[in-house]
């Protein structure tokens, strides 16, 4: 059984333009997405596809003017708002991008003891820096003394000591060195391997590949493909979409081409495939209704061309 | 652990003194240019109804006496070197030395501006906090509403307008001064000077709240829409914990450094309430002094007034550092 199933996520914002026009912004539509225990995720987009709010959407902690709707199951019961509340923090954690994600004001030390659910929060948080080679002078600082690999580090803390079985990590790597990327996404890894489950948002294909087991390829708000990690080999011939593809070709290694254009504003959405408008293999049929996840080849694919 | 940025610190504050030095000798300057060029004759107005009575040459004695027969620089200079050995002259109106009665007044101004800010910051601070948790309600529109109408409103206005509810129909309260009439000063009970306190205070806080509430207010959804509180939330935290921890230092500390840097604001409310209300305060004395050609006493009040503004500011500037662990303590990386 899947640890965490969502089926069919739609999210949209509503927003008054000339204070009486409400428009309803679809930033996230009929996502599907499956995690298994024991696997990492990697979710790829571009920036400012809406990933951050796939995270805040599984958590429930997306703002007041959104609405939801589709299923979201943990462990093959339906999350709501409820249930929800009793697992944020315990069964479900986030590991934010940034050190911004810290309360100023607040020692590092009680931030990462407030997140931990066990009867001694103190020593389970010093168990977690140890870990993590955080010095106990670490735990008396404040964020913005933090560098970048220990406040990646503390943010990675205040997951772990919470005792989560699932961990939704939002781009936990900008801006940092090569070194401090692979500690992380090896942190990742062992977490995985006990058992739990890591879904990694990330704009970060290539990082990504080193160590998840599975990618969704996310595109305008929806997932394009769902490939394992086994397709992405040569000239991505086993890839399936052409995003996905063109993804795979932009990388440096490979032949370092990006594709023309830029994703869809959630406000102007094409009518058919969201990819048509930059899609090299597009028809007349792809612009008459949005295509539905199928199976391919042991991965899913929103495409009616893909083979 | 802590490591107190001894050194700038100490730096920060000379810096504050030589700025407010400067200041204070350029507002003595100015205030007493204005008054010498006032139009108010400072020996009519200290002889009063008598005047009439008093010849050319009684006149000249008392301009001499008081030295208003020297060049204005002279006085200036002479004023200004009796105030450096800590002479602040004699008050012409009281006749009595000028720091006499400005310490008497600064008491009874004190109680009034301490009571008026505390109260002011408590209960603004708590109506902004009210208006930001529950954003958008009728309680929220009720507390904005309420702030920005009193934002424009006049001290005087007020300090009629609460004379009039509670004193005149009322009955609740004595109608103004600092003591009752009447009554040896000896006998004056601190129940008297509180009740006398009362009326003063909640004008001058019903105004002051505005500009906290409107402050915490703001800051507070700032606070609350910010990615820490969001991840907060993510942590399994809300409602009043979340507030207490993430929410509530996060918005004091402006909100204290707001409230001493109104410092200003009050004194000059101060004055005015103080006068609605006969209310024997530094603002009421201010005024006879201004009114009266006063000199030694308005500059002595001047200078008074100027520090006590300024330390408010220090105050302000003081609490941000010491309170803000993002400047207290020095990046250790
Ligand atoms: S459905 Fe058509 S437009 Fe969309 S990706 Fe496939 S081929 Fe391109």
């Amino acid at each position: 059984m899947s640890i965490l199933e969502v089926e069919n996520l739609s999210v949209s914002f509503k927003q008054y333009t000339d204070g009486f026009k409400e428009i309803n912004h679809k930033v996230i539509s009929s996502l599907s997405v499956t995690l298994e225990a024991g696997e990492i995720l990697a979710v790829v987009g571009a920036s400012g596809s809406g990933k951050s709010l796939l995270a805040h959407a599984i958590l429930g902690i997306l703002p007041r003017n959104a609405s939801i709707s589709g299923t979201i199951k943990y462990k093959g019961v339906e999350l709501t708002a409820a249930r929800l509340a009793t697992l944020r923090g315990k069964e479900l954690a986030l590991v934010p991008q940034s050190v911004n994600f810290l309360d100023p004001l607040m020692r590092v030390g009680s931030q990462v003891r407030t997140a931990s659910n066990s009867e001694d929060v103190v020593s389970a948080q010093r168990k977690v820096f140890e870990r993590y080679h955080l010095g106990k002078e670490v735990e008396s600082m404040y964020p913005f003394q933090l560098s970048g690999g220990m406040a990646r580090r503390t943010l990675l803390s205040t997951a772990m000591v919470s005792g989560a079985k699932v961990i939704i990590a939002d781009e936990p790597t900008p801006g940092l060195d090569p070194i401090v990327i692979k500690e992380a996404l090896s942190n990742f890894r062992e977490f995985a391997d006990k058992g739990c489950a890591v879904m990694l948002i990330t704009h970060d294909i290539e990082s990504a590949l080193q160590i998840t087991d599975k990618i969704a390829v996310f595109y305008a708000g929806t997932t394009v493909e769902i490939a394992s990690v086994k397709d992405f080999v040569g000239k991505g011939e086993a890839i399936r979409h052409p995003y996905t593809k063109a993804l795979w070709r932009a990388l440096p290694q490979n032949e370092f081409i990006s594709i023309p254009g830029s994703q869809p504003h959630p406000s102007s959405l094409p009518p058919g495939c969201l990819f048509a408008p930059r899609c090299e293999i597009a028809t007349p049929e792809c612009e008459q209704a949005p295509p539905d996840m199928r199976e391919l080849r042991d991965g899913m694919v929103r495409c009616i061309h893909a083979t | 652990m802590r490591k107190f940025n001894g050194g700038k610190l100490g730096l920060f504050i000379l810096m504050k003194g030589v700025r407010m030095v400067t200041l204070l000798v350029a507002i003595c300057f100015i205030s007493f240019l204005l008054v010498k060029n006032s139009p108010i004759d400072p020996i009519q107005a200290y002889i009063g109804a008598d005047m009439l009575k008093v010849g050319p040459e009684q006149r000249e004695k008392i301009a001499e006496y008081w030295g208003l027969d020297q060049p204005v620089m002279v006085q200036f200079l002479n004023w200004g070197s009796a105030v450096l050995a800590g002479d602040l002259g004699t008050s012409m109106i009281f006749r009595r030395p000028v720091i006499e009665v400005i310490g008497e007044r600064f008491f009874n101004s004190l109680a009034l501006m301490l009571s008026a800010w505390l109260l002011s910051g408590v209960v603004g601070f708590v109506m902004g906090v009210i208006a930001a948790m529950k954003k958008g309600t009728w309680i929220d529109r009720m507390i904005k509403w309420y702030c920005f109408t009193l934002a424009s409103t006049p001290t005087f206005w007020m300090g009629l307008l609460v004379l009039m509810v509670f004193s005149v129909w009322l009955g609740w309260f004595p109608i103004g001064m600092g003591v009752p009439a009447g009554v040896l000063s000896e006998d004056v009970t601190l129940m008297d000077r509180i009740q006398h306190l009362i009326l003063p205070v909640l004008t001058l806080s019903i105004l002051g709240v505005a500009n906290v509430a409107l402050h915490t207010r703001q800051k507070l959804i700032v606070v609350m829409a910010s990615d820490y509180v969001l991840f907060a939330r993510a942590r399994g935290e809300k409602g009043f914990a979340l507030f207490w921890r993430h929410g509530l230092r996060n918005v004091a500390l402006p909100a204290i450094t707001l409230q001493f840097a109104a410092f200003s604001e009050l004194f000059g409310g101060a004055v005015l309430a103080e006068q609605v209300f006969s209310y024997p305060g530094l603002g009421q004395a201010t005024i006879e002094a201004g009114l009266r050609g006063d000199v030694p006493l308005l500059l002595g009040l001047v200078i008074f007034s100027t520090i006590f503004v300024f330390v408010g500011n220090l105050l302000a500037d003081l609490s941000y550092r010491v309170l803000d662990p993002r400047t207290r303590e020095v990046r250790k990386i």
